[in-house]
């Protein structure tokens, strides 16, 4: 009576009520087996099946059609140039490829769903191990190959095979390494191309600005002036990575504090200029708030105080931005007293040597 | 076949048969055209994973047909109007000249995009199924350090396809990254030259990317997928709990028609719905952002969405944590926490979990029936608080965007999620393991009780109850159907001669650990329990209360578990 006893019937229906002493001496329910098949509309009903060939062949039509649409969408959208141009021939292509793929995918699947037999098959697992004998086989194979070549007793040939191949790599990596990093100078990363008299430039115009030129509150974004041709090399953006410099006109009583050791000036009347690569991990720091004198590097959110020195006040970088010394020259022209004072930029581990 | 005497007549068979004479493929068929998978939506997330990649070689071979992975500078002449006339290199050039000029190049462009998006996507969830039903157990652990390879290799894949076109945005992607590698101590400048094949960003990157993105990753990750496959055949696909299945046997549907079909299919609808994402809505628009200048930078720019966690991470670390040690040697904590040891922590994290879990299980047998997550509640926590993390520091990656959404202050959220990436996951634990146990203990009390009917029933004694219908054999057996694991017991620290035992202080910190897993765990309702409850034990809890005898016939049981008997089958009343 107990479906307990009889643990594997699948048609074991539920009778907890009665015959309870009985369910106590088991530690555990026992599986009760497949659950009973549920036949699809489409099992029971020939029409259903038919209307489901139906919509499977009509789903494969529309991948067709979609196809055929592409094609025409092809030749009729020309891409002219214009942003509305390509927009028009990305969209009407995209979707008739839409449509020519999911016509097939949704055919397959329903096909899959509705008329493919859903009955479940039960397929036996195996361990995953082999079994004790092949094991042992496979030892005896591998003690055989090993007695053939008598490795246990040639030491020395051992070690020279193993040197053998440990060192063959070094006559790929040697020459790889010597070049890979271009001449290893890192000590390049400790300074810029400016230096004392370079004229301050307006990036990306190139054109040389006066201090007269920067009104109070204003921020320039500057480069080191240099020939035109000079701007149009692969060097000149490595350069102008580590050079760009923010420069920014204070009221001079609001101007706290700035970078300048004792017995020198590196700002002029109120303007300022710090490096604008972030000492946190490079980024440009450009985003200046006139109202607090806060810079704030919309990378990461470290912010700067270019009314005291470029100090972090909040953020993960730790440095102030390094500040480059300027000054005038005799035609009212901002130049640089000479290059930063520090290395410009992220830490590295060397930047203080 | 035809060395039986049987040559095969019909056009197929003779094509079968001159292949089998030289590959011996029908025994592969044989073997596997048959073979049996499970069915279950959630499976389908790897399915996903795969089928975007497949997309993402078809549209990849595309592009790099027009592509040139050059940084040479050149004066740009051609569409947008915006571009033209402008300097860039080669490869942001041929980028603009795929897009604007090359048919069907953005449609290309854009389905390539969406598809790494959606790769990633798929990697992940595929991840979280596989880890809460603990689909990695004995014997697929190996499986899952290859999936969590490929997790990393589509990061790697993912980035250095991002930063390709050699726009404004990607530039300062590639700047992060070489800041970062400058953060490592004493390698930090030479493995910097070594990227860039000198300073940042010289003329080397791009190429060099090219090749990584096109060849060297791709290779990895198709050989591993390629071995990930072969582990899914030959430990055959896990199942979900339920009537039949058991660790023993694989229930489903046959490889040939029904997979061929399904998969197959679906192949095609993943790739149809990344065409109608690349043909409507826009990604990348690089002409918007400009050729790469180390100069200008746009507030609220994002990396894609799977590298936000590192970015969140970056920016919540405080400044303060660099110094200058002694020799003057500058250890940037501030950079080589957050995006070293943070991302190291958490894929260590996924690399050990399977066997750490093992080792406080000692469970070697193997699984092939998954885990529902609430009956594995520690298990599952952790899983909640590796993702919370992720989605803390993944948010803070976009403290900008919350910022300017919600007109709050930036510094405040940082604060926020400063606090909560501490705070947050331990919290998600244990919230989620209380609530793991407690849909256990939900799964006892339907499985002692039954279901609620809401058939009020009035006895003549003027009591009320609510009549309840028992579970039937299937639903029942899906919550009884786990074994709660036990903390681990050890060897005392001495043994029988008084003598201190080697190992004893590992067995104990294992100890620990197991009892962290398996204190509290709640154990599946025995039959005898089940049999208690219908025969007394509620109704004899009720501490004081009324005991009411029942005889009726409509329903039998007391106090609040009355069970209502099946039609055919009144069992005798109670008492």
């Amino acid at each position: 009576m107990s479906d307990y006893k009889n643990p594997r019937s699948p048609e074991s229906s539920h009778r907890e009520v009665g015959h309870r002493e009985e369910h106590g001496t088991l530690e555990r329910f026992p599986d009760p087996g497949m659950p009973e098949h549920q036949s699809r509309m489409s099992d029971r009903d020939p029409k259903a099946a038919k209307r489901a060939e139906r919509q499977v062949v009509l789903l494969f039509m529309v991948s067709i059609l979609g196809t055929i649409a592409s094609l025409i969408f092809y030749f009729a959208f020309r891409p002219d140039g214009t942003t509305a141009g390509v927009r028009t021939s990305t969209l009407s292509l995209g979707l008739a490829m839409a449509f020519a793929l999911l016509g097939i995918g949704l055919g397959a699947v329903h096909w899959a769903k509705a008329l493919m037999s859903d009955h479940e098959k039960v397929d036996e697992r195996h361990a995953i191990a082999s079994d004790a004998e092949t094991r042992q086989g496979a030892i005896a194979e591998l003690t055989a190959g090993a007695d053939d070549a008598n490795i246990g007793r040639r030491g020395v040939l051992k070690g020279a095979m193993i040197s053998a191949l440990a060192l063959f790599p070094l006559t790929i990596a040697v020459p790889l390494v010597s070049s890979v990093g271009g001449d290893w100078n890192v000590s390049k990363l400790k300074h810029t191309m400016w230096e004392p008299g370079t004229r301050l430039a307006i990036d990306p115009s190139g054109r040389p600005i006066k201090a007269a030129d920067v009104t109070i509150g204003s921020v320039v974004h500057i480069i080191p002036d240099v020939e035109a041709a000079e701007r149009e090399t692969h060097e000149w953006i490595t350069e102008k990575s580590k050079a760009i410099v923010l420069l920014v006109r204070l009221d001079p009583r609001d101007l706290k504090a700035d970078q300048s050791p004792a017995g020198e000036t590196w700002s002029y009347d109120g303007i300022v200029a710090f490096s604008k690569v972030c000492t946190h991990v490079g980024c440009p720091v450009a985003l200046y708030e006139q109202q607090t004198h806060h810079l704030l590097c919309p990378c990461h959110q470290s912010t700067f105080d270019v009314a005291d020195g470029a100090k972090v006040v909040f953020g993960p970088a730790k440095r102030p931005l390094p500040q480059l010394p300027i000054t005038v020259d005799d035609e009212g022209y901002l130049v640089a007293q000479s290059d930063f004072h520090e290395p410009i930029g992220p830490s590295f581990w060397e930047r203080l040597k | 076949m035809s060395s039986n005497g049987n040559a095969p007549t019909t056009r197929a068979g003779k094509a079968a048969d001159y292949l089998d004479q030289r590959t011996s493929v029908g025994s592969a068929v044989k073997e596997f055209a048959r073979k049996v998978f499970p069915d279950h939506w959630s499976f389908l997330l790897g399915e996903i994973a795969l089928y975007s990649f497949i997309i993402l070689i078809i549209t990849g071979v595309f592009l790099t047909m027009f592509f040139v992975p050059s940084m040479a500078l050149v004066e740009y002449h051609g569409p947008p109007a915006t571009m033209d006339g402008q300097l860039m290199s080669d490869a942001f050039a041929s980028t603009l000249h795929t897009s604007f000029e090359v048919r069907g190049g953005l449609l290309m462009r854009q389905i390539h995009h969406w598809a790494a998006l959606i790769f990633m996507a798929a990697i992940v969830t595929h991840m979280m199924r596989v880890f809460f039903t603990g689909a990695f157990r004995k014997p697929r652990e190996l499986n899952w350090l290859v999936g969590t390879l490929l997790m990393i290799l589509g990061l790697l894949a993912g980035f250095s396809g991002y930063s390709l076109p050699d726009d404004v945005l990607s530039g300062n992607g590639l700047r992060i990254t070489d800041g970062v590698v400058k953060s490592i101590p004493l390698i930090g400048s030479y493995l910097s030259y070594f990227i860039f094949g000198g300073e940042f960003p010289g003329d080397d990157i791009i190429p060099r990317l090219f090749t990584v993105h096109i060849f060297l990753i791709p290779g990895l990750i198709l050989a591993l997928v390629a071995l990930h496959l072969f582990f899914v055949v030959l430990h055959k696909h896990t199942q979900y709990p339920g009537g039949g299945r058991t660790d023993k046997n694989v229930v489903g549907y046959p490889l040939f028609p029904v997979y061929t079909a399904k998969a197959g299919g679906f192949f095609f609808i993943v790739f149809g719905i990344l065409a109608l994402m690349g043909a409507t809505m826009a990604i990348n628009n690089v002409w918007s952002y400009g050729p790469f200048d180390p100069s200008p930078v746009s507030a609220g720019a994002q990396p894609d969405w799977y590298m936000l966690f590192l970015e969140g991470s970056l920016r919540l670390m405080p400044g303060g944590a660099e110094f200058v040690m002694w020799g003057d040697w500058t250890v940037s904590l501030n950079v080589l926490i957050p995006a070293v040891v943070v991302p190291g922590i958490l894929f260590t994290f996924l690399f050990v979990y399977p066997f750490l879990e093992a080792a406080v299980t000692k469970d070697k047998r193997e699984h092939h029936v998954l885990d529902r997550p609430r009956n594995v509640p520690v298990r599952t926590g952790l899983g909640v608080a590796f993702l919370t993390a992720f989605i803390i520091l993944a948010l803070a990656g976009s403290n900008d965007l919350i910022a300017t959404h919600f007109h709050m202050s930036i510094n405040t959220i940082t604060w926020v999620f400063r606090v909560l990436i501490f705070v947050g996951p331990w919290f998600g634990f244990w919230i989620t393991k209380r609530i793991c146990l407690g849909l256990q203990r939900k799964d006892r009390e339907l499985v002692l009780h039954g279901h609620e009917t809401g058939r009020i029933v009035r006895f003549a004694n003027g009591e009320y109850i609510e009549v309840h219908r028992p579970l039937d054999e299937q639903e029942r057996w899906l919550r009884v159907n786990y074994s709660a694991h036990t903390p681990l017991e050890v060897e005392p620290a001495t043994d029988s001669r008084g003598v201190r035992r080697k190992g004893y202080a590992q067995d104990k910190r294992m100890q620990r650990l197991s009892r962290f897993f398996y204190e509290d765990r709640i154990e599946p309702v025995t039959p005898a329990e089940l049999a208690a409850a219908h025969s007394h034990g509620e109704h004899d809890a009720i501490a004081g209360g009324e005991h009411v005898e029942i005889t009726s016939g409509a329903a039998v049981g007391g106090g609040r578990d009355l069970v209502e008997p099946d039609a055919e089958n009144d069992g005798p009343p109670r008492h």
